[in-house]
């Protein structure tokens, strides 16, 4: 299945919090270095300390892993990570900004303000991903992704060290799928095939 | 692709912007669009109003909107003394070259409630330049001035700003420099007896005093290309040969046009240096 009409961009989100790197390490080495597509990653990080997951991940992935700058245009084959302390937006334009408005949920950067931005930018061509969780951010930045046409998707929750992300996600994101992890990359290696 | 309500959306926030420079001359046509609609939607929400199009209707025609909207369009949160390393750096590194002048001036652009100029201050009198410095806090919002200008800050924030201004080097304790009561952290007025307030735009306003140094934090995220490069180009009318400029930790002078105008004094932390010759 293909959600994106014609040939206009698409992008993956993915939100993910306690137990994320574990989790996002049985998904991202999965994507391919020409996946067709950019993922952009808002992980709950401490305000205080510099991020280190980009570095992190750039070893273990074959897409290209950076940490998101401000104004910088998103490129496919390429993984953003939010940098801490700050929120990531998506531009009507495809670029990236950068901000540091209040937090949401207790967090900046918040899940629900890169998904709410990229479902406004992105419209049907995007997937959002809900991972492993411990509060409720995300999941109406979840349903947004779903109201703009595109795909839903979330941890099946038995399987997540957080169950309060994906279950909040679950209940306010009607048209959601939960899957366990590998399925997850097994359905954006679908949706997104490499020409 | 997008659906076409979102595609109205768009429309109709121009439209508000636009109504509000026209009518107010507060002008948000250039700032970064996905920030500044989540924040109006916020409002949207907050007045009641179904589509942005009914906000710009209130905007227009009902008296004191102005003053209610502008919080939701210039919310800047900070904390004092807020990456510690950058406050290091000016002490360690910055200062040292501000002694040799005999007065200064310092403008925090963009000072939001003032958690900054309050840190700049303490800084400032650490090390035993306040008495010869003038320093200039300027926003759009007189709001946030006001704000600024009381400075209050709820106690509970107090923790993380006491720990801030230690990993910044403080060279005395935060305790010093506030009063508590019903909840609040109330700053000593003498820390802006050399303090201007004042309501400038960074958007429309002109440069208003020659600087040795100014810090404008998080401001210019907000900003599209075209009016970071003006807001730079004011600091860099403004600042001294020499003079130093330091931005938030997330921002660059890397692809604006006047980047050949400074030197990265500090990389890591984000401090320029204005070029030295004519």
């Amino acid at each position: 299945m293909k959600t994106g009409s014609d040939d206009s961009p698409r992008a993956v989100v993915i939100g993910a919090s306690v137990g994320a790197i574990d989790a996002l390490t049985s998904i991202l080495p999965l994507l391919p270095a020409e996946f067709p597509a950019p993922v952009l990653v808002v992980v709950h990080v401490p305000a205080d300390r510099k991020s280190m997951l980009a570095d992190l991940f750039n070893d273990r992935c074959g897409m290209r892993v950076k940490e998101a700058e401000d104004k910088e245009i998103i490129e496919a084959g390429t993984v953003y990570f939010a940098p801490s302390d700050y929120h990531l937006l998506v531009e009507p334009d495809f670029s990236i900004s950068l901000s540091s408005d209040e937090p949401v949920h207790y967090s900046r950067p918040a899940i629900d303000v890169l998904f709410e931005t990229a479902a406004d930018a992105y419209g049907d061509g995007l997937v959002g991903v809900i991972l492993t969780g411990a509060n409720r951010d995300g999941a109406n930045g979840l349903r947004q992704v779903a109201d703009e046409g595109g795909l839903a998707l979330v941890q099946a929750p038995y399987t997540a060290e957080g169950q309060t992300m994906p279950n909040s996600a679950l209940a306010t994101c009607a048209t959601a799928r939960a899957l366990t992890l590998p399925q997850i990359a097994e359905a954006l290696n679908q949706e997104f095939p490499i020409h | 692709m997008k659906n076409s309500t979102t595609e109205t959306e768009e429309i109709e926030l121009q439209l508000l912007l636009e109504a509000i420079y026209r009518k107010y001359q507060y002008d948000f046509r250039d700032y970064s669009p996905a920030s500044i609609k989540r924040r109006l939607m916020q409002a949207k929400d907050h007045f009641g109003c179904s589509s942005f199009s009914q906000l710009q209707h209130q905007a227009l025609h009902e008296p004191d909107s102005i003053s209610r909207l502008l919080p939701f369009l210039t919310v800047q949160v900070s904390d004092m003394f807020r990456d510690p390393s950058y406050f290091r750096s000016l002490r360690e590194k910055v200062i040292p070259h501000l002694k040799t002048y005999p007065s200064l001036k310092v403008w925090i652009a963009g000072c939001s409630a003032g958690e900054e100029l309050y840190s700049l201050a303490i800084l400032f009198r650490e090390e035993g330049l306040e008495s010869r410095t003038i320093f200039y806090a300027t926003d759009i919002n007189s709001a946030a001035l006001e704000k600024a200008e009381a400075g209050v800050y709820d106690l509970d924030r107090l923790a993380l700003f006491t720990e801030n201004h230690r990993r910044s080097g403080g060279k005395s304790s935060l305790s010093d420099y506030y009063s508590t009561g019903y909840g609040r952290a109330i700053f000593d007025k003498s820390l802006r007896q050399r303090t201007v307030f004042s309501d400038h735009s960074l958007v429309s306003d002109a440069v208003f005093a020659e600087t040795q140094l100014i810090s404008c934090r998080n401001v210019l995220i907000y900003f599209n290309r075209d009016l970071q490069d003006r807001a730079v180009g004011l600091f860099n009318e403004s600042l001294v040969r020499k003079g130093f400029l330091g931005i938030g930790s997330k921002e660059s002078l890397r692809f604006s046009a006047h980047a050949d105008d400074f030197t990265e004094f500090d990389r890591e932390e984000r401090i320029y240096q204005k070029r030295g010759e004519a």
